[in-house]
């Protein structure tokens, strides 16, 4: 019986358990819900939770568990000899699972009864043709333990699959008759209710916080596999980065590759400080344009309008970079330029990155700055007027100076995200890793090359592929100093300000 | 306890500091004050009484210019502050304000320490040449804002970490800093308890002897207490004005009558 009809009946039982549960409440209150404990509703909320929960739980863990079981009991009809050179069990696992699969199709299709699904043997037929005839496409001849481990795996999911539905669908009627008998008046549904309600809520955010952590738990046993085959020291210190392709050591055992992460680190730093150099006046410039000057009827054009930037995908600006800001920059700084200097090269520049990286970011700024000097109270500027401040000078010294922790929390916000950034790296800054002062040369960042070292077909256990670990675990690493810091920040302030 | 005693009271000057003639002050289409005539004498306090909505917070307002900031606020007539007109087109709001201060009915120090708050007013309009005379400044104010004693050993702890009593005192100070010769005040009072009270009512009575105080208040005791002149308004219009012992006691205007034996409000 196919998962989805499973899923459906159960949410009918759900249904059904609700109206009865609802009704079984009412009637044990006499038809007036006031003399019930909980609200109507709940009672049958509780019959469709008792239901379906428990279960939709096991229907999950059955779905997991079922493919191995079955595994391990198909996989003792192949015998060793049978595995060919060059092939593993698993390989012919996934053989034995595609020709089940094909048989499956082949009923549906018709081509085949079930009967002779299960009975056909590759003497006297040839599977693969009349698989290939349904549009089942196999790589090679089907060799009879296949076939054989084919039809006992056939056999073995069906018979699952069965007791599978009986189960979880007797669990939902157990589920329902239990708590349909509880549903009477003095029954606390609605406290039930309401703690189902807040597992689930723990539940989403167990699943964030063990998300995190299994992404840094891979991060670092990659890392620490990386530095096994490469030293610590030359990662952090060696001002080089070169990958030889090939991988492997030299006569005294060093390996051949320098994978130093300084020129990357220092990439992704210059270009995030130009990149903020650029986005964070203009953006604070615009939010306090927008919120203290600006008319509601400009503001509620010109806010919207700013916050589309933050919905351009990264790698149109990336295009922009490399078709008309590196251009553009080469036009001006390149070789017979216009300031007849040639600091620049090529198009793809540390410069050209920077420049459309602080446009991206121009919204963060400017859309946080914004909402957070919009709270400063109307009573600071009030008392400031009533001074005799003018508008800038209120602006300035009242203020800027209490929304401070907050435009600090919007600019780290910002930092991370040009830390972060890879797009418009790729496409605008170049691939070049270097240690260069010179903001018109061609640079790279760490993001950049994690997704150049992974994208190779250097072999996966290889310090060249394994160190895109190692470069995500630093950047990891400094992001969070980042949003501690700013958290920091905005903690100290705030005391001082409220 | 008799709360309404008038005491026999002295005025000290009768030259007119502020005179409103036949104001009017619309919020979009709705008419919030209409007509308003009234004489501010210096070295006065003057209150203006009425029940909530009747627009004195409003015409206080006005005489700062502070209404400007609200979009749909348009003033009408004239206002005259010592003969000139405050919303002739050569007047600066910004000037008026530095000349005409106001303190504001929910304390509102800003989120810096207690010297800067004192000292802001000062520096943005360049009165002290050094830091010693702005330190001079600063102590002149707290004391004459009378909490130079509270605070003379954490000047610079943050003014928002005063008590509420003391914020608005503060905020006195930081209004008397500027050297203003008018002080006005919005229910300066009323989010503050009793002994706070108290004390910025005895610092009103001090502030007299120097400037000319607009005080407006939600507590008739408290008119009959620190003004010598009342202004009653009812609706938007002046109802009534005069010697705050007069109005009291001897009330021309039914309404004004109605309103202080408590019978509207």
């Amino acid at each position: 019986m196919p998962v989805l009809w499973i899923v459906l009946i159960v949410l009918t039982l759900g249904g059904v358990g609700f109206v009865i549960g609802r009704m079984r409440a009412m009637a044990s209150a006499d038809g007036d819900p006031r003399h019930l404990h909980s609200l109507p509703n709940y009672y049958g909320t509780h019959v469709f939770l008792a239901v379906t929960v428990p279960s939709m739980l096991l229907l999950v863990m059955w779905l997991l568990v079922q493919p191995l079981v079955i595994n391990s009991q198909v996989s003792s009809l192949i015998p060793q000899e049978a595995v060919s050179e060059g092939s593993s069990l698993g390989l012919m696992m996934a053989d034995v699972r595609r020709v089940a699969d094909g048989l499956d199709t082949a009923v549906a299709a018709g081509a085949m009864t079930s009967e002779e699904a299960s009975q056909i043997r590759t003497e006297f037929t040839d599977i693969r043709e009349r698989l290939g005839a349904v549009g089942v496409a196999l790589g090679s001849d089907v060799r009879p333990e296949v076939l054989k481990a084919a039809q006992r795996y056939r056999e073995l999911s069906g018979r699952y699959g069965l007791i599978m539905a009986v189960v979880i669908i007797g669990i939902a009627l157990a589920g329902m008759a239990f708590a349909w008998s509880r549903s009477h008046a003095e029954f606390r549904a609605r406290n039930v209710v309401e703690s189902a309600i807040k597992s689930l809520l723990i539940l989403a955010s167990s699943i964030a916080i063990l998300t995190t952590v299994g992404i840094v738990l891979s991060l670092i046993f990659n890392t620490i596999e990386f530095f096994k085959l490469y030293p610590a020291a030359n990662f952090f210190f060696e001002p080089t980065w070169l990958p030889s392709f090939g991988g492997g050591t030299d006569s005294d055992g060093n390996p051949l590759s320098k994978l130093g992460i300084l020129p990357l680190l220092w990439g992704t730093l210059y270009i995030s400080v130009i990149a903020l150099l650029v986005a964070v006046p203009i953006g604070l410039f615009a939010a306090i344009y927008l919120s203290e000057y600006a008319g509601p009827a400009t503001r509620a054009f010109a806010k919207p309008m700013i916050e589309v930037l933050a919905g351009i995908p990264t790698i149109v600006y990336g295009l922009f970079a490399l078709l008309t800001v590196g251009p553009l920059l080469v036009d001006v700084f390149g070789a017979g330029g216009l300031l007849n200097v040639s600091w620049m090269q090529g198009g793809t520049a540390v410069m050209t990155a920077g420049l459309v990286m602080g446009i991206m970011l121009i919204p963060f700024v400017s859309s946080l700055s914004d909402d957070i000097i919009n709270a400063v109270p109307q009573a600071m500027r009030d008392g400031s007027l009533g001074l005799g401040a003018t508008k800038s000078e209120t602006i300035k010294q009242v203020v800027l100076p209490a929304a401070l922790p907050g435009i600090v929390g919007a600019i780290l916000l910002a930092a991370s995200r040009a830390i972060g950034e890879t797009m418009i790296v790729v496409l605008g800054a170049g691939a070049a890793a270097r240690l260069s002062m010179n903001p018109f040369d061609a640079m790279t960042t760490v993001t950049a090359k994690i997704v150049s070292q992974l994208t190779g077909d250097a072999d996966f256990a290889s310090p060249e592929a394994l160190v895109a670990f190692a470069l995500g675990m630093t950047l990891f690493l400094v992001t969070l100093g980042l949003n501690i810091f700013a958290l920091y920040i905005v903690r100290k302030y705030r005391e001082q300000y409220e | 306890m008799n709360d309404m005693r008038i005491v026999e009271r002295k005025v000290d000057a009768n030259e007119v500091k502020i005179s409103a003639r036949t104001c009017q002050v619309y919020y979009g289409d709705t008419h919030a004050i209409k007509d308003v005539d009234v004489d501010i004498q210096d070295k006065t306090v003057t209150a203006f009484i009425g029940p909530s909505g009747c627009g004195k917070s409003t015409f206080l307002r006005c005489l700062n210019r502070m209404n400007d900031t609200i979009d749909i606020c348009r003033v009408e007539g004239d206002i005259h502050l010592d003969g000139e007109d405050i919303y002739d087109p050569k007047v600066d709001p910004v000037q008026l304000r530095a000349k005409v201060g106001m303190v504001f009915q929910k304390p509102n120090p800003f989120p810096k320490s207690i010297y800067d708050n004192i000292a802001y007013g000062p520096r943005i309009h360049g009165l002290a040449k050094t830091k010693a005379d702005l330190d001079e400044i600063v102590e002149k104010s707290l004391r004459r804002g009378a909490i130079w004693d509270e605070v003379k050993d954490r000047l610079h702890a943050p003014g928002t970490g005063l008590s509420g009593g003391q914020q608005q005192r503060l905020c006195i100070a930081r209004a008397i800093a500027t050297e203003p010769e008018v002080l006005l005040m919005d229910e300066p009072c009323s989010a503050l308890d009793p002994i706070a009270t108290a004390q910025v009512e005895e610092l009103i009575d001090e502030l007299r002897a120097r400037y000319s105080v607009v005080i407006v208040t939600h507590s008739m005791q408290q008119a009959a207490r620190v003004s010598q002149k009342t202004a009653f308004f009812h609706l938007g219009n002046l109802v009534e004005f005069g010697e705050t012992g007069q109005i009291f006691t001897n009330p021309q205007d039914p309404r004004t009558e109605s309103y202080i034996t408590g019978r509207i409000g």
